[in-house]
């Protein structure tokens, strides 16, 4: 589904990326663990094509170069994001983007994801215009569902929401990628986690530490949160269990 | 009666060189046609072309969708007409014809707009030709909209109109009123005064479209006297390119609870000079204002949004807002908010002011979801002019999305 390989990024004379390669086969969810400015965020806008990157490597998708593909081609090919800090967009209303959303990508009725992520009360207002965190977070995922996307990329979907929002927002992103009546088995996702709370909806395949803009560690998802726990990311760098070749 | 008009009079020659206190200064031509246009039986009557921009200007054929209508082509009041369910709601006819129905309407005359205010309304007073009266009688509740149209036809031509509107006591009604010029005409003046007076408890929406061509100067002079429990929006449209337009309508909320709220968007193309404001001044308790302008500016164009929010009263609450979008990187665009209070310490006053560009993180942001990036510029744009205009006729709201649909071309 998605190939990433020897991706290195820079943002002015700053390198990001230092030469990422990773492999997320059809149907799995794989999880993204790592200290702040590790270049996490920057790894899932440069996979949507978001931002002003140099960029070398390449990213395949579905066996399809996209590296140079605009943002827009790339979310037309089944691509999706739910961003951490999403901006505001007073000029739209939630519920005139979702209708523009539909019209690209037809997910049928929304009703009751609307209801279920209680967003009824926003579809009138500017996207994220005085969105609490939690509506931001619901606000996202309604978007994704919309958009109904073969590969989701979700950036700290717990991050300043509470538990209550937690739990709608980790049902919601449950029900995208493993749908109740598994008539889609074939969405893929890179998942942006911190505290590893939205880990227990989702049945993650594997899972990487990137720290200094370089993968370090990979395996098992609990496994590496429970190693992040007990010793730090620090400890991920030091550990020797596994080879940053070939994750 | 004969006294005052010539106390009016007076007073106008003595303004016909004064200089308006905003604006480019113009030199007008004091010359009037002399052409009589022919009246209609029926809008559908009109020639194609004029249909064609009376309709962009929000002026349509079907009458049945209208409470009445009125139609001035020139100097020539062509069309006038109330619909027979609207009869003994709805007054409308050419003013002169009203100032010798209604003696009382002498005591409107003039009183929200000098008659010395500037060259401009002295010249609608010394030349003036027709304008049209409306009224909304006591209670009425006029639940579709009246029409108007004001056209020029000729190139090198000028309209120099006044017009009255009063919505009796308790009355409801809503006026599409459009102002523009014939396909193939170039240049001249629109001179417009108007006066409005919402009574007690009355509420009329006044949506007003200009249409002009490239080298087209209009100076409209508005006022607008609001009693207690009364409510005037008024939404203005300027989608056309013009050489200059300067208004600044002044509303005063006299009575208790009166509210008003102006709504205003203008898209600058071309070298137009456009500045456009309005003063709120909030002398009634409780009284309410809003202005809120949204402005575009394109190519050489040059937009001054002022607006002046004016409390007298301790209980008045208004705000201000002008926000802006610079397209070119030839256009100018000023924002002026200005804030009084006079002796009321208590009032609420707040103002908004922003110039900028579209935000490319919004931009991108939408892109993630699937839209094209003009579609995402254009559904910016879109969202950023709409401040919430209701009831416009379809056509306008098609015009206005091609509009900005052609805009994001530019944009990227």
């Amino acid at each position: 589904m998605l190939e990433i390989i020897d991706l290195k990024v820079k943002a002015g004379q700053e390198t990001i990326l230092k030469g990422i390669s990773l492999k997320i086969p059809k149907g799995e969810t794989h999880i993204l663990l790592g200290p702040n400015g590790s270049g996490k965020t920057t790894l899932l806008k440069v996979i949507m094509g978001m931002g002003s990157f140099q960029i070398t490597g390449r990213i395949l998708f579905d066996g399809e170069d996209i590296t140079d593909l605009p943002l827009d081609e790339r979310a037309r090919r089944g691509i999706g994001i739910a961003m951490q800090k999403s901006p505001v967009v007073p000029e739209v209303t939630l519920g005139g983007l979702l209708e523009m959303i539909q019209e690209k990508h037809g997910n049928g009725k929304l009703e009751e994801r609307i209801e279920a992520l209680n967003c009824h009360y926003l579809l009138k207002r500017g996207v994220n215009e005085n969105f609490s965190g939690g509506e931001m977070k619901r606000s996202e995922m309604l978007q994704l569902i919309a958009q109904n996307p073969k590969f989701v990329l979700v950036d700290e979907p717990e991050s300043g929401v509470d538990l209550d929002n937690i739990v709608v927002i980790g049902e919601a992103l449950k029900s995208l990628l493993k749908p109740p009546r598994e008539i889609d088995k074939s969405r893929s996702a890179l998942v942006i986690t911190h505290t590893g709370r939205i880990m227990e909806y989702l049945n993650a395949d594997k899972g990487y530490v990137l720290v200094g803009g370089q993968i370090v560690c990979s395996g098992n998802p609990w496994d590496l949160f429970e190693e992040v726990n007990k010793h730090g990311f620090e400890g991920c760098l030091t550990c020797g269990r596994c080879s940053h070749e070939g994750v | 009666m004969k006294e005052y008009n010539m106390i009016l009079k007076e007073k106008a020659k003595k303004a016909l060189h004064k200089k308006a206190a905003y604006g480019s200064d113009l030199e007008l031509s004091a010359s009037v046609s002399d052409q009589k246009e022919q009246p209609l039986e029926s809008l559908d009557n009109l020639d194609k072309r004029i249909k064609e921009v009376s309709l962009l200007s929000g002026m349509i054929t079907d009458e049945t969708k209208r409470s009445g209508s009125f139609y001035q082509k020139g100097d020539s009041v062509i069309y006038e007409k109330v619909q027979e369910a609207y009869s003994g709601k709805v007054e409308i006819m050419k003013i002169e014809d009203a100032l010798q129905k209604h003696s009382w309407l002498q005591e409107y005359w003039w009183q929200m707009v000098p008659v010395d205010m500037d060259k401009y309304t002295a010249q609608v007073e010394l030349l003036g030709r027709g304008g049209y009266f409306i009224r909304i009688l006591p209670g009425a509740k006029v639940d579709k909209p009246i029409q108007s149209c004001l056209l020029l036809d000729e190139s090198g031509s000028s309209q120099r109109v006044h017009n009255i509107i009063v919505a009796e006591e308790g009355s409801q009604a809503q006026i599409i009123t459009g102002c523009t010029v014939s396909p193939d005409i170039k240049n001249g003046f629109h001179l417009g005064v108007s006066e409005f007076y919402i009574k007690k408890g009355a509420e009329l929406t006044f949506t007003m479209v200009h249409n002009w061509a490239e080298d087209f100067h209009v100076r409209p002079r508005t006022g607008i006297l609001v009693e207690e429990d009364g409510s005037f929006i008024n939404n203005y449209l300027l989608l056309q390119p013009v050489r200059s337009i300067q208004s600044y309508p002044r509303a005063v909320l006299a009575g208790k609870r009166s509210k008003v709220r102006f709504n205003t968007i203008v898209y600058g193309q071309g070298q137009s000079e456009l500045d456009l404001g309005s003063l709120i001044e909030l002398k009634g308790s409780g009284t309410t204002g809003d202005s809120i302008s949204r402005a575009l500016g394109t190519e050489q164009s040059n937009i001054i949004m002022r607006g002046r929010l004016k409390a007298y009263n301790n209980k008045a609450r208004a705000h201000l807002e002008c926000r802006g979008m610079l397209l070119s990187t030839e256009a100018v665009m000023d924002a002026i908010p200005e804030l009084s209070v006079v002796g009321a310490p208590e009032a609420d006053l707040t103002h908004e002011a922003a110039v900028g560009p579209v935000d490319e993180e919004a931009v991108e942001y939408l892109m993630s979801r699937g839209l094209k990036q003009d579609e995402a510029v254009s559904a910016i744009l879109q969202g950023f002019m709409h401040t919430g205009i209701k009831g416009l006729p379809e056509i306008l709201e098609e015009t206005l999305s091609k509009i900005f649909s052609n805009m994001s071309e530019k944009v990227i």
